[in-house]
């Protein structure tokens, strides 16, 4: 009996410490940092460009020269219920692998606690029919999208993989631009994709002024090409166009996951 | 002798202050972009871009300005040719940088502020972003723009032309292509002897009347007036050639619009030959052969030219000779010559 009594106790001790440590006090009207990484790997391998050599799932080995992808419309939802869209025009990141300042998302949020983060890939349709005054910082055609953005069929190329293989017979090289927003006046594929990612498993993102939290997700190139559809140099070297990129837009939005958070 | 050099003096200053009055001539009359009286209201949303004679000032000296191509040779006016209102005369499809040759016939600059879209495709939809195609293609300018920028941060006229344009010295993409878009806004062609007759100034002569009438019942439907376009897409018949253009489809990728292109205004047409995507027809008798008789029944072909059995339009010899005079009162010189547009 006193030792049920002496585990009750402790028990209680243990879950009452718990909770305190669970619920600072959050001020809901009060901004805080908050960052997600975008950490490029392949397979269980962090991402190496340039150098190493990977396979496909259609046997075929390639090297990676060039990743670079948007992320935008960041929304979070509290573990409350509530949910928190970051303002638009504080939403737009470019994730390029050979810019290590251009790896994570930057953003303020309310102070909470978020279960869950939702972005698209690409840059949605209104910002890509947008007056170009309101195309700034990484969204600037003559700037750092100048890269990623067809002039030929207006709009922003949301994601580029390229790169070199054997397999690939245009001078064995591939490059897979995917893009397209639906279209101004005529309707054209839809490219544009919405990634809901859940951080209960392993850390909600406790978000408190004064400390900065980080939600760490893993993005596996790997998955871009092998999924849905399994891409072929061989048969498919070069995506510059809207419809061929479908199939990896379908793809991609199995290769980002949640690996820890750090708070 | 004195008096020698005296009236030499007399001359002199009288040409000079001749000089600024036309200057301030000019200034005086800069009234920005005015809406023709039998034109629609613009499609252009003037309200993000209002036009100023600082701005357009800024915008014609980009458009004529070769530093816009990666080896600064090739300016928008090298294949826009304001004599040949804005086209590439002579030029089935245009020669780029380093002369490479381009697959398609260079439009005219004329009534964009009316457009819906650009380029024979279509592709691009808002004006201010129009520039970015030419300067980045391969074949036309080949440059990039944060180097075309760059060059215009470090060049000793542009910054202050900003400045004056802007308020600020500092060079932006919107600046830029704003600034380019005031000069093509204002390349308005509203002055042919067509827009005289709308306005009660003139009368036609009775062949241009007759050829207005059947004008109206066999090509107003897409060639619609005042804009001489109704800014849709159309197969009209053409045999691919080796190029095998599919057109409308690069930007769509439907099967529905292959071979699709751009109606194009049938303004300043005696200036704007060779005709068609490609430039393939170089003559007025050309286009009306291939309308009257070479029509092919290719996949998508417009229904307009399918009323009879055969594909093509009926239009007789006597038909054709008034539908020229008709379509000759679409020329409008004073578009060609004004000095307004032209390289400083």
């Amino acid at each position: 009996m006193k030792r049920i009594l002496i585990i009750g106790i402790t028990t209680a001790a243990i879950f009452s410490s718990c909770k305190k440590d669970d619920t600072p006090e959050y001020n809901p009207n009060v901004k805080a940092d908050l960052s997600v990484e975008f950490d490029n790997v392949a397979g269980a391998a962090d991402l190496q460009m340039n150098t190493a050599t990977y396979n496909n799932a259609a046997g075929e080995s390639f090297k990676v020269t060039k990743l670079k992808y948007y992320v935008s419309n960041f929304v979070f939802t509290n573990s409350n219920g509530t949910t928190y869209t970051v303002p638009q025009k504080d939403s737009y990141f470019l994730i390029d692998e050979s810019d290590p300042a251009a790896r994570e998302a930057e953003l303020q949020v309310p102070e909470g606690e978020y279960k869950s983060v939702s972005f698209i890939v690409g840059v949605d349709s209104l910002r890509n029919t947008m007056d170009v005054s309101q195309r700034t910082g990484v969204l600037d055609v003559a700037g750092t999208a100048s890269d990623m953005y067809w002039g030929w069929n207006s709009g922003y190329i949301f994601f580029k993989l390229e790169g070199t293989s054997a397999a690939s017979m245009m001078g064995g090289v591939f490059q897979y631009h995917i893009g397209g927003f639906g279209g101004y006046s005529s309707s054209t594929a839809n490219n544009i994709r919405k990634i809901t990612l859940d951080l209960t498993a392993r850390g909600v993102a406790k978000v408190k002024s004064g400390k900065s939290t980080n939600i760490h997700l893993m993005v596996d190139i790997l998955k871009a090409l092998n999924g849905t559809t399994n891409m072929s140099f061989a048969t498919l070297p070069m995506v510059h166009s809207i419809a061929p990129g479908t199939p990896v837009a379908n793809n991609y939005v199995s290769m980002f996951t949640h690996e820890h958070t750090e708070n | 002798m004195y008096r020698k050099y005296l009236w030499v003096i007399v001359v002199l200053i009288a040409g000079v202050s001749a000089c600024n009055k036309e200057i301030t001539a000019e200034y005086e009359s800069f009234r920005g972009f005015v809406q023709p009286s039998n034109f629609p209201q613009p499609f252009y949303r003037f309200g993000n871009n209002a036009v100023t004679k600082e701005r357009f000032e800024l915008g014609r000296k980009l458009f004529y300005d070769p530093l816009l191509s990666s080896n600064n040779t090739i300016s928008c006016g090298s294949c826009h040719i304001q004599t040949s209102a804005f086209t590439h005369h002579g030029h089935a499809v245009s020669h780029g940088i380093f002369d490479r040759m381009g697959t398609r016939n260079s439009p005219p600059i004329m009534n964009l502020a009316w457009s819906t879209s650009l380029m024979w495709d279509g592709g691009i939809v808002d004006l201010d972003l129009q520039p970015i195609a030419p300067i980045t293609n391969h074949v036309e300018m080949d440059d990039s723009m944060p180097n075309v920028l760059n060059k215009l941060r470090n060049s000793s006229a542009y910054p202050a032309l900003f400045q004056k344009a802007y308020g600020s010295p500092e060079i932006t993409s919107t600046g830029f292509l704003k600034a380019l878009s005031q000069f093509m806004l204002m390349c308005v062609s509203s002055n042919s002897k067509y827009d005289s007759v709308m306005r009660n100034q003139a009368l036609f002569t009775a062949e241009e009347q007759e050829g207005y009438q059947l004008f109206r019942q066999k090509c107003n439907t897409c060639h619609t007036e005042p804009l001489f376009t109704d800014h849709s897409f159309r197969n009209n018949g053409l045999p691919p050639s080796m190029v095998d253009d599919p057109g409308r489809y690069l930007v769509t990728q439907k099967p529905e619009d292959r071979y699709k292109f751009k109606v194009p205004s049938l303004r300043n047409l005696s200036f704007t030959a060779p005709y068609m995507h490609d430039g393939r027809l170089f003559t007025l008798d050309a286009v009306f052969d291939h309308y009257t008789t070479q029509v092919q029944h290719t996949p998508n072909l417009d229904p307009l030219f399918l009323v009879n059995a055969q594909p093509g339009l009926a239009i007789s010899a006597a038909e054709r000779q008034k539908l020229i005079a008709f379509l000759k009162t679409l020329n409008d010189r004073s578009f060609l010559l004004d000095k307004l547009l032209s390289e400083q």
